[in-house]
């Protein structure tokens, strides 16, 4: 076992892909840094907080993509959400079997926030083109600070989403939500409501990740070769149908109860029991309601 | 944001190496990219979020060059509030891994 979530970037880039394969795309010592943060009287990143480049995986050709979440939270800006468009592109062009990206991002970073919300529109769009042009594309979110916010939203647009069980991912972030309306509605110091809220158990039980694994490296790079094949598609028809399990389980939530409610709603047996599951535990435990929202469950 | 310049003289330029990086810059961390300079010594650069520790990185980069004795360099920084003691373990590091050597 090695914590996929104690790791930086890099570290996580050089253990899921095949080793030594990773050729990156310019790389630190090319300096293309954020241009906002240097006005601001912040240091900037050499790598603007996201590597990307070409690798192997299992011996197929795969581009990569990691985002530092030490680093602003992991924020969008400019020139890395460009380095995120640039790669999806590059994809068109030269059709790897995957786009993988290992997630780590709070969203748009609020220093350069104009930029970063256009930043990340253009890389939704996009990872869109390259899933309809029949690459794979394959979200890993391992990393601490979780997948929040604009990436958020690119997570759900991409084949494949791959979590850990403590990994988290949803749109606004616990802190952002009692800012909005009060700890009364969310409070965000409650850790285990946080993530009951947004962790991987959750978004497992819910349909929103296709693959559950343990924080470990090694889990995340089979996962990683196990979707390469793995495509869903993007039809208006399967988008459709999509939406009305969507409804469906928005319609058992219409109070907005706790996720305890929620996954007992769905069918889950014990849902109190959830949080101390381990991965191999809560796996079995997916409600037939939702699994056709995931890949490979209906 | 303080921008730092460092020049120190002496030492002997290590075997040909890629331009390599380690550390990432955040809080209470910094990265360090280290590149190959035809310069005789060792020239360091430092942009630090803690304004006013002018007289710390002196003391922090002389311990290096003096402890390594290498020239040929060129070091850029980032630093997001590291303290001494990890700021000398990452310059140690970089230096371990333009020699090959796995930490």
């Amino acid at each position: 076992m090695h914590s996929f979530a104690e790791m930086s970037a890099r570290e996580r880039l050089a253990a899921l892909v095949d080793a030594g394969s990773f050729h990156e795309w310019l790389p630190p010592s090319e300096r293309v840094t954020s241009p906002h943060l240097a006005q601001l009287g912040v240091p900037a990143a050499f790598d603007d907080g996201v590597a990307i480049g070409r690798a192997t995986l299992a011996g197929r050709a795969v581009f990569v993509a990691a985002q530092e979440g030490g680093f602003m939270g992991g924020g969008v800006g400019e020139v890395h959400g460009a380095k995120l468009v640039g790669l999806l592109r590059r994809a068109l062009r030269d059709r790897p079997d995957a786009v993988l990206v290992l997630a780590e991002s709070g969203g748009v970073r609020l220093h350069e926030a104009n930029a970063g919300l256009i930043a990340v529109s253009e890389v939704m769009r996009a990872l869109l083109d390259v899933r309809a042009a029949g690459i794979a594309t394959v979200m890993l979110i391992g990393g601490a600070n979780g997948c929040f916010g604009g990436m958020g939203i690119v997570a759900r647009c991409a084949d494949t989403v791959v979590m850990s069980d403590i990994a988290r991912h949803a749109m606004s972030g616990p802190e952002v939500i009692e800012s909005a309306h009060g700890a009364g509605e969310f409070d965000s110091r409650d850790r285990a409501l946080v993530w009951r809220t947004t962790g991987g158990k959750h978004r497992w039980l819910c349909g929103d990740c296709d693959v559950l694994v343990d924080d470990d490296a090694a889990a995340f790079r089979d996962a990683a070769i196990a979707a390469l094949d793995a495509q869903r598609p993007l039809t208006l028809e399967a988008l459709q149908q999509e939406s009305a399990l969507l409804q469906a389980r928005a319609d058992l939530d219409d109070d907005n109860a706790d996720a305890f409610v929620l996954w007992s709603r769905l069918g889950v047996p014990d849902a109190r029991a959830v949080p101390d599951l381990d991965a191999d535990a809560l796996r079995p435990l997916r409600p037939a309601a939702v699994a056709a929202l995931a890949r490979g469950g209906a | 944001m303080e921008t730092l310049h460092f020049a120190f003289d002496g030492g002997t330029a290590p075997a040909p190496f890629a331009p390599t990086l380690v550390g990432v810059v955040a809080s209470g961390n910094l990265e360090v990219l280290v590149e190959p300079s035809p310069d005789t010594g060792c020239r360091i650069d430092v942009d630090t979020s803690a304004r006013g520790f002018g007289a710390v990185w002196e003391a922090v980069l002389r311990d290096f060059h003096e402890r390594h004795g290498i020239a040929g360099l060129s070091i850029a920084i980032h630093d997001m509030g590291a303290t001494p003691a990890v700021v000398s373990l990452r310059l140690d590091q970089v230096i371990a891994a333009i020699q090959g050597v796995t930490p």
